[in-house]
């Protein structure tokens, strides 16, 4: 699905000078493309090809933070993906499984449990909101990107990341009660 | 303000995007309206609800390496830290910085004035009580606030734990341009931190200098020239220094 292939030999200052700018937000590329990919290994692969990208066309960043800047080049990866076949659709069950990375110390077993449930219940109801709103919504949440830096990764005006997030929060609001209501 | 305008509104207050001024405008519609209060009580909770270290995914650890292995191999000897300088200062000046060299970037008695600048400007917020633009304890709220204020995103750490309390931030002069200041307290303290964009400085190690009984820490790192003022003792000042950079390293 992704395009292949190696980088060319070249410039090795200039691979150091990207992998400590670039590699520390590795877990913010790769959460994203979780829930815009649907499955683990169309993320990763999508993360791939955003560093390769993002390493080719280095020269052109103009410094500031980079992490708006590999987000959306991560976007724009994966709605290509998305235009080639692999759906932008979020979870499978076994996807569910994936334990949580943060646990609360001290909790009983049956507290870890509830949380973990109550996790894996947002993620489920994150993963199924409209694309468009999807992205706002973990680009805000999970990886706390400002709402300038959400319009650059959107390329849209910051009214449009304000009015998504609005639209975005009350579908997961909403999503959120019913699960609680209906599931607990 | 009306009930469709809070509506989008509320959540750049709660993502603590607003200015003063509309911050207020939307409190005050708020606080007159229990429809729109609902709706903003009904956004909290939900953010009490999502746990974001929960909710992320960290990645396998063979996707580090299997793009590693994609870039092309460094050359020997070159240190992290020459790497991060060699960018500040851009691929021109990057040669210097990896072999350890450097670079003056002020004159001393540029150096001078500004150490002067700084306390006069500490000095001006205490008394002016303009100490803080935008004030919180949370970095979240602090650091988005300097967006579109300045071209350039000050570091905001939060040192509560180590025992300097985050207050707020505001923005400020200093050599006649635009500077953020992080504004920071241990106990009675006053710590303000100023930030000044340098493109092309390179990393430069902590100097401690007093004036006035003023104590002032000033380095450099990341493209960014930064003083720490205070009435402090020098020890605890350059404490909080210390803390500051480990925590920007992290």
């Amino acid at each position: 699905m992704m395009a292949g292939g190696t980088i060319e030999a070249g410039d090795g200052g200039k691979a150091e000078r990207f992998k400590v700018l670039a590699l520390p937000h590795l877990d913010d590329a790769y959460t994203l493309a979780r829930y815009l990919m649907r499955s683990a290994s169309d993320a990763d692969d999508a993360v791939q090809e955003c560093y390769l990208r993002a390493f080719r066309h280095f020269d052109t960043f103009r410094g500031g933070p980079i992490k708006p800047w590999l987000m959306a080049i991560l976007r724009n990866v994966c709605h290509a993906a998305h235009a080639g076949g692999a759906r932008l659709v979020f979870t499978t069950d076994d996807e569910l499984q994936a334990p949580p990375l943060w646990r609360e110390p001290g909790d009983t077993p049956e507290q870890a449990m509830s949380r973990r449930q109550e996790t894996d219940t947002m993620r489920r109801l994150i993963g199924e909101l409209p694309a468009e709103f999807r992205e706002v919504i973990v680009l805000r949440e999970i990886n706390d990107l400002s709402y300038r830096d959400i319009a650059t990764v959107i390329e849209a005006p910051i009214g449009t990341v304000m009015s998504r997030l609005a639209r975005g929060r009350a579908l997961l609001r909403d999503a959120w009660r019913a699960a609680e209501g209906g599931g607990a | 303000m009306n009930c469709d305008e809070a509506n989008v509104m509320m959540h750049a207050l709660i993502d603590g995007e607003l200015d003063a001024g509309h911050a207020r405008e939307v409190e005050s519609h708020v606080a007159g309206c229990e429809a729109c209060a609902r709706e903003l009580r009904g956004f909290q909770e939900l953010r009490r609800s999502m746990n974001p270290a929960a909710l992320r995914h960290a990645a396998p650890a063979g996707l580090r390496a299997h793009i590693v292995g994609r870039l092309p191999a460094p050359r020997a000897g070159a240190s992290r830290r020459a790497m991060i300088g060699g960018f500040a200062a851009g691929a021109g000046l990057s040669a210097i910085a990896a072999t350890g060299l450097l670079v003056m970037v002020m004159r001393a008695d540029d150096q001078k004035r500004v150490l002067s600048e700084v306390v006069s400007a500490h000095l001006r917020s205490l008394q002016a009580q303009h100490l803080i633009d935008v004030g919180s304890s949370d970095q979240h709220t602090v650091k988005p606030w300097f967006n579109g204020r300045l071209d350039v995103a000050p570091p905001v750490v939060d040192l509560t734990a180590q025992g300097f309390t985050l207050i707020g931030g505001r923005l400020d002069t200093l050599d006649a341009k635009p500077a953020a200041v992080i504004v920071y307290r241990r106990r009675q303290h006053v710590i303000n931190l100023f930030c000044e964009p340098a493109p092309g400085s390179m990393r430069r190690a902590a100097s401690m200098e007093s004036l006035h009984g003023y104590n002032v820490r000033r380095w450099s790192e990341n493209g960014l020239n930064l003083w720490a003022v205070s009435d402090l003792n020098a020890e605890e000042l350059s404490e909080f220094g210390e803390k500051f950079e480990a925590a920007l390293r992290q």
